[in-house]
């Protein structure tokens, strides 16, 4: 289990960061829809990057859905998320392949260049960092994936350049 | 030039690679200079070890070129589209010659894979043109009933791609017998075994293929509702699927009456996957389309006759699927002629970790693991030793070199200790620590439990430590034994596939490498110096040349020597992290 999801820290955010409002035609598409739980809390995340503690009130108010099922299943699925996360997220794969070809010291490189630990973000919310399953490029490993480009056959040095380049476009 | 093609490779793996900047080149030199030739994408070619691919398709044939980037784009344009020169060098498969990577073809027999690398993916047009929807026509035009394709299914002894292994048609027959008005046929493309790819690039290269598969099963059970649950990872399958859908609906090939059978009502539609590792267990499956937590739920009921809403449901696997189109185009008879003799028809592997050609081969039932590995995979990289194949991810096992010459088929395989799987193989070499690999797995597994049975929640978990505790040098003696009990106590008490199965990455390790647990407990050392803790570095005197680089990097100062004088590392302070050995430019730090 993933207890450690569990405990994550649910982040602080004022109300009026969150506009509650652009998840209406979200909730209206769903509403009535059966097994319409996972979808609608994909959907919350595509709006904000994560799940906030008022988008899962107000979901409760308007459908016939629980908070505490809602909790429940976002804290059992690993792409569900309870904290804000950085503009880009790296996803480091662990999968078999990776992990024979060494994905452990890209890990502990991009740890190292970006002094943040395995799933958390950086003070300038820039990056979050994670360790994933398999990702399914196993030919190319070991793999990260920014965003929804992937970058394959790495080392510790190239991962941090592809981190710096980023880094630098977004000055 | 009009008649020459030029095929892109566009699938994840190509496209990590750079193919897009290599079409977007090529597509670039074609309307700058105006050049005529037929400029087409598709999906996985299956030769990821060369990616990027571009085949060029001229009037003697066809010529695979492999590591292509913008440069080499432009001139294989330049020698091969224009003066007709074929640039031998970067060929890595032609018709009109050979080359080294021909046995990686050569003994492949594709029928799953029949159009990936063929088609553009994105076109229906051009699946049709390959026999694409035809089984389906076919059937319509006939009148072929329901039991006749379920019979035709059973005597091609197609079993479960999925990994379980249980014959297709028998599962449809269940389906079909429970009568309700609303059923469900589920293509199961939650592909989460670590290692194994070859469901996305069907999905990614073929989805009509699947397509059409759900729609002969869903004739054949009467279903009229269709999901695919697919993983969230995989967003160029989920793309090329909704195109697909979509392509179909218009031809009216998904919707009512379709293939102008009166009342043959269908509509397809995607779940997307929400990352769940225990999701590709049936029942799982099935509570997480409802919107609740996967957690898998008794059987019986099996879901062929309450699953989906309560509703009688069949589940197949994606590789499954994309074969059901072919087994009704060239009949039962055909599948069967390939494979042994419980184990019908060809299989597809993901070729991956540490062997030289990593990617898709499908190659008929029967072949041995060797040849899979040797022949067609090309053998160890670097020309290292073979330690160990892992087969079936976190669910399988690690086969040894002495049974490298056990055949692929389901019954085989699983008499290793290892099962089949999704198809994944992951080679390791000597440099991989058979405890690490174990504790690798049991790490994903003690994730993925649900946590509804106990043994799994709680025995993965104990587990994992005892198996931290040997790769960091704290093992005791009767911790291989606590550990098989442990393993066949989580087997015993588990309610589905995952806790069943996720001891036997320890089981197997313990069986054929128990050698390698036994050193690490007693001697403490780890043979395939992985496991740090485990490791002694010492400075090599005759080649230090006190360039003083390994102590300044040296994070606890356990290194002494001046400037041009023979290092020493100070054992009681070394905490074996290694900077020192990948600092040193000299091999003078040796690990024992």
């Amino acid at each position: 289990m993933r207890i450690t999801r569990i405990n994550t820290v649910t982040a602080e955010v004022e109300l009026d960061k969150v506009d509650l409002a652009s998840i209406d035609s979200l909730i209206d598409k769903y509403r009535s829809k059966k097994g319409n739980m996972i979808p609608i809390l994909q959907g919350v995340q595509a709006v904000y990057g994560y799940l906030p503690r008022e988008a899962f009130d107000k979901v409760s108010k308007e459908t016939t859905l629980e908070l505490s099922d809602m909790y429940g299943v976002a804290t059992f699925y690993s792409q569900f998320r309870l904290a804000p996360v950085g503009k880009h997220i790296i996803k480091v794969c662990h999968g078999t392949a990776c992990y024979v070809q060494n994905a452990k010291s890209l890990t502990t490189a991009l740890q190292d260049r970006l002094k943040i630990k395995d799933g958390e973000t950086t003070p300038d919310n820039l990056f979050t960092l994670e360790s994933v399953a398999c990702l399914g490029c196993c030919s190319l490993a070991p793999v990260i994936m920014v965003g929804d480009e992937t970058f394959g056959k790495l080392t510790g040095d190239s991962a941090v350049k592809i981190i710096r380049d980023i880094k630098r476009q977004n000055q | 030039m009009n008649d020459i093609k030029v095929i892109v490779g566009l699938g994840s793996c190509g496209i990590a690679a750079g193919a897009n900047k290599v079409y977007n080149k090529l597509l670039d030199i074609q309307e700058s200079e105006n050049l005529t030739f037929d400029l087409k994408k598709t999906s996985c070619i299956g030769m990821c070890y060369r990616e990027p691919l571009v085949e060029i398709i001229d009037e003697n044939g066809s010529y695979m070129y492999g590591d292509i980037d913008a440069d080499k784009a432009a001139e294989i344009i330049e020698k091969h589209v224009k003066n007709h020169e074929p640039i031998k060098d970067y060929v890595v498969k032609a018709d009109t010659f050979k080359t080294v990577d021909n046995t990686f073809t050569d003994d492949q027999v594709k029928i799953v894979l029949r159009n990936c690398g063929y088609i553009d993916p994105e076109k229906i047009e051009e699946y049709e043109a390959r026999e694409g929807y035809e089984a389906m026509k076919n059937i319509a035009k006939n009148g072929t009933s329901r039991l006749d394709i379920i019979q035709t299914i059973l005597d091609s002894g197609l079993r479960g791609r999925g990994g379980g292994g249980f014959p297709t048609g028998l599962k449809w027959k269940f389906a079909n017998a429970n009568k309700s008005d609303e059923k469900y046929i589920i293509c199961n493309a939650d592909e989460g075994d670590p290692g194994a790819f070859m469901d996305r690039s069907v999905l990614e290269g073929d989805p009509h293929s699947v397509i059409e598969g759900m729609i002969i099963g869903a004739y054949a059970i009467e279903a009229s509702g269709g999901v695919i649950y697919c993983r969230a990872e995989y967003p160029l399958a989920i793309k090329r699927l909704e195109i697909a859908i979509k392509q179909a609906r218009e031809r009216g090939y998904i919707g009512k009456d379709i293939f102008g059978i009166k009342g043959f009502d269908l509509d397809i539609y995607i779940k997307e996957g929400a990352g769940a590792f225990v999701c590709g267990e049936e029942t799982a499956l099935i509570a997480s389309i409802e919107g609740e937590r996967g957690m898998p739920r008794r059987r019986p009921p099996f879901p062929a006759a309450s699953g989906l809403w309560k509703q009688p449901t069949n589940i197949n696997n994606v590789e499954t699927l994309a074969d059901i189109p072919w087994i009704i185009n060239h009949g039962a008879e055909e599948f069967a002629k390939y494979g042994t003799d419980k184990s019908k028809g060809t299989k597809v592997f993901a070729l991956a970790g540490k062997i030289k050609r990593s990617g898709l081969a499908e190659v008929p039932m029967g072949m041995t693991i060797r040849d899979v590995i040797f022949k067609i995979g090309g053998g160890i990289q670097n020309d290292k030793k073979f330690k160990a194949v892992q087969m079936g991810g976190p669910s399988g096992g690690c086969i040894p070199e002495h049974l490298l010459d056990t055949i692929v088929d389901y019954d085989s395989v699983n008499a290793t200790g290892a099962i089949m799987g999704s198809g994944g193989m992951v080679v390791m070499d000597e440099d991989t620590c058979m405890i690490d690999v174990a504790k690798f797995f049991l790490n994903f597994t003690k994730q993925e439990s649900c946590g509804k049975c106990t043994f799994c929640r709680i025995g993965t978990k104990r587990m994992l430590e005892i198996l931290t505790r040997i790769t960091e040098g704290d093992g005791k003696e009767g911790d291989i034994e606590k550990l098989e009990e442990l393993a066949y106590q989580i087997k015993d008490s588990s309610l589905c596939g995952l806790g069943q199965t996720a001891p036997n990455p320890v089981l197997t390790t313990i069986k054929y490498f128990r050698h390698e647990y036994e050193a690490h407990i007693h001697d403490k050392k780890c043979e395939a110096k992985a496991c740090t803790k485990l490791l002694t570095y010492e400075v090599v005197a005759e080649n230090c040349t006190g360039c003083t680089i390994c102590a300044i990097n040296c994070p606890t100062n356990a290194i002494d020597g001046g400037r041009k004088e023979v290092h020493f590392i100070r054992q009681d302070a070394c905490i074996q992290c290694g900077a020192c050995f990948t600092k040193c430019k000299f091999d003078a730090i040796k690990i024992y």
